[in-house]
């Protein structure tokens, strides 16, 4: 009898489980901060009667977390279109993307075209656009209005009011500000170490001057209000957001170019609703759907006809940040080789614990 | 009729176990393996997986990595000696000076604090400190200072921050092993003619030793462990050794070193309290009673 009571106890169980799968209709999304808005969020379940989860994340952690689970656990992912290709044939974390069930004609053409190339992995694209932004300089023009470019972060004219990320974009872009490509040097794994290690010795020589390290853009943009930090190398959107509390803080695209990057919806290869997904990326790259994201958020859009839902003071920020050679300018980020990821986060751990 | 009983016994202890077990094996055991074998795997010329210990080599190897540890340890460490001196004089007012029916009160005012959690405690502390932060604000409006300064993203800002987590698990060994101190002994004490001091060294700490070795431990490992609050509050020179696992893990999305620094931080900081037994002459067994 109490074996039998056993039994059925665990049957309950595992059904109860199961049920609880099963009920709700739910999308699970691996995304950004900022990237799911909760009135968009809200709409989407006014149409379509799912639920939507937001997990909160960044490039790294998205492929840590992935990689743990094979690829489980979240039914839409939005990496950066550089970090999928090798992480793909190492990991094999997505699926391929069927670009018959997105409404391609929704999203800008060269845009579509770029991501489908860079992410193709055995002849088959695994993501598509959701919307681009750069990484350059925010600056606050009553303190440090004669900063440039990214070698300004290791300018001693600004001891102490310096911030940035300890993370490879900053490696990338002091490269960049004295005078190399290191985006030409992805595939000489040798050129590019040698290099890395020359910019991880400059990032230590100017210890002194940063003021921290930050991780979390929120907290970013509080030191810029505040007045703590005069100068960060930051996201145009977060910059652009400043810009219209205190006219004097401003973003800047930098003399040696801003890092411009796409930000993509990718399929994780054990999506449970991958329906949903494909709804998903069909609603949020809806014209009047993308104008509310980039008029919240001010990253710039994949979506074909958002830009002329945009606001005034939206469409202000890109022509006063970008004149034309600026756009000409920007170093869009190729696929990231494997490897490279080891050598620059043993330069990184090195800044980080030198004195 | 005995062996009816032995049986229904057998299987009510495996009803109420296997919550339990499948806890410990599926989440706990099952994991720990795969890692310890993961640690011996590493990745050769060709770019195939194969058995070395090299992820184990590169620890000692690189003096980076082995710094890293020795500061985390050496700090935690000091974090430990400094929440026992914080810690015995409060525990031996809530035990001996203060009236019986307050120590209740007490002890719950220093339980308080871990009502919330660690991020949210850290945060305070940030707001606190940093530069447009409250103090600053203070002794700027008191004329105390005429430029505010950083507070934040020190190593001394670290350290309170650890010690702040770590006191209570250093205040309450130190109250159970106070309570059994006779009072007697420090009145004879001081009737011979005894001043705080010797009788402080004397009597209390050879007295409290169990305690301060017991509560050592936990706060030690508690600190060397900890990844928040060096992130948060030591900002750019504190490097913690859990950091980097960290980092091999997500940023270099090297699995089998992170997981070979996990298990050199398990072995080395048992090291490490293995010596502080033998040093304060205390057993294990004995500490964690």
């Amino acid at each position: 009898m109490k074996k039998l009571l056993f039994v059925l106890f665990l049957l309950s169980a595992f059904l109860a489980i199961n049920v609880s799968i099963a009920a709700a209709d739910t999308l699970a999304l691996l995304t950004w901060k900022g990237y799911a808005p909760k009135t968009l969020v809200d709409k989407f379940q006014k149409e379509t009667g799912i639920e939507v989860k937001v997990t909160y994340t960044n490039n790294e952690e998205m492929i840590a977390k992935l990689r743990a689970t094979r690829g489980g656990g979240f039914d839409l992912a939005q990496p950066s279109q550089d970090r999928i290709s090798s992480v793909q044939e190492k990991y094999e974390i997505y699926q391929p993307i069927d670009l018959s069930r997105i409404k391609t004609d929704q999203i800008i053409p060269s845009m579509l075209e770029a991501v489908k190339k860079n992410t193709m992995v055995n002849g088959k694209p695994h993501a598509v656009p959701f919307c681009w932004g750069t990484s350059g300089l925010v600056v606050n023009k009553k303190f440090a209005s004669d900063a440039k470019d990214y070698s300004d972060l290791l300018n001693p004219k600004f001891k102490g009011r310096v911030s940035y990320r300890l993370k490879r974009p900053t490696l990338i872009a002091l490269a960049f500000s004295i005078g190399d490509d290191p985006f030409a040097m992805y595939n000489a794994e040798n050129a590019y170490e040698a290099l890395m290690n020359k910019v991880g010795q400059a990032m230590i020589d100017g210890k002194d001057i940063v003021k921290n390290y930050w991780t979390n853009g929120d907290a970013l943009l509080q030191s810029m209000r505040s007045g703590e930090v005069y100068l960060a190398m930051a996201w145009d959107g977060g910059g652009w957001k400043l810009n219209a509390e205190n006219p004097d803080i401003d973003f800047l695209a930098p003399k040696s170019g801003a890092l411009g990057w796409i930000d993509t919806f990718a399929l994780p290869a054990k999506s449970e609703n991958v329906d949903a997904a494909y709804k998903w990326i069909n609603f949020m790259l809806r014209p009047e759907n993308a104008a509310i994201f980039t008029n919240a958020e001010k990253y710039g859009t994949a979506s074909d006809g958002a830009v002329k839902l945009l606001d005034a003071d939206v469409k202000a920020n890109f022509e006063r940040s970008f004149p034309q050679k600026d756009i000409d300018n920007i170093k869009w980020y190729p696929p990231v080789p494997a490897k490279l990821e080891a050598i620059e986060g043993k330069i990184l751990d090195k800044v980080k614990a030198a004195k | 009729m005995k062996t009816e009983i032995k049986k229904q016994f057998r299987w009510g202890l495996l009803f109420f176990l296997t919550p339990v077990l499948l806890w410990l094996i599926l989440l706990i055991v099952l994991p720990q393996i795969d890692l310890f074998v993961m640690s011996f795997r590493s990745e050769n010329d060709a770019g195939e997986m194969v058995w070395s210990i090299t992820n184990y080599l590169n620890f000692f190897h690189e003096p980076i990595y082995w710094l890293t540890f020795v500061r985390t340890a050496t700090y935690s460490i000091l974090v430990a000696f400094f929440t026992f001196v914080i810690a015995l004089p409060v525990a031996f007012y809530i035990t001996k000076v203060v009236k019986p029916r307050f120590q209740g009160s007490l002890t719950l005012l220093l339980l308080l604090p871990f009502w919330v959690s660690e991020m949210v405690r850290v945060y305070g502390w940030m707001i606190l400190l940093r530069e447009s932060g409250v103090i600053n604000h203070f002794l700027l409006k008191l004329g105390l200072m005429t430029e505010p300064i950083e507070m934040l993203y020190r190593d001394s800002t670290m350290i309170l921050g650890l010690v702040y987590t770590s006191m209570l698990f250093m205040v309450v060994p130190l109250i159970s092993v106070l309570d059994s101190l006779d009072d007697s002994l420090i009145e004879a004490a001081y009737d011979l003619g005894a001043n705080m001091w010797s009788i402080l060294f004397k009597i209390i700490i050879p007295h409290a030793t169990p305690g301060i070795v017991s509560g050592s431990i936990v706060v030690f490992m508690l600190t060397l462990g900890n990844y928040l609050t060096p992130n948060l509050m030591g900002g750019k020179n504190s490097l913690w050794f859990t950091e980097q696992i960290y980092n091999q893990f997500i940023a270099s999305f090297n699995w089998n070193q992170g997981s070979a620094f996990g298990f050199l931080l398990l072995f080395l900081s048992s090291l490490v309290i293995w010596i502080g037994l033998k040093l304060s002459r205390q057993t294990l067994s004995k500490v964690v009673q």
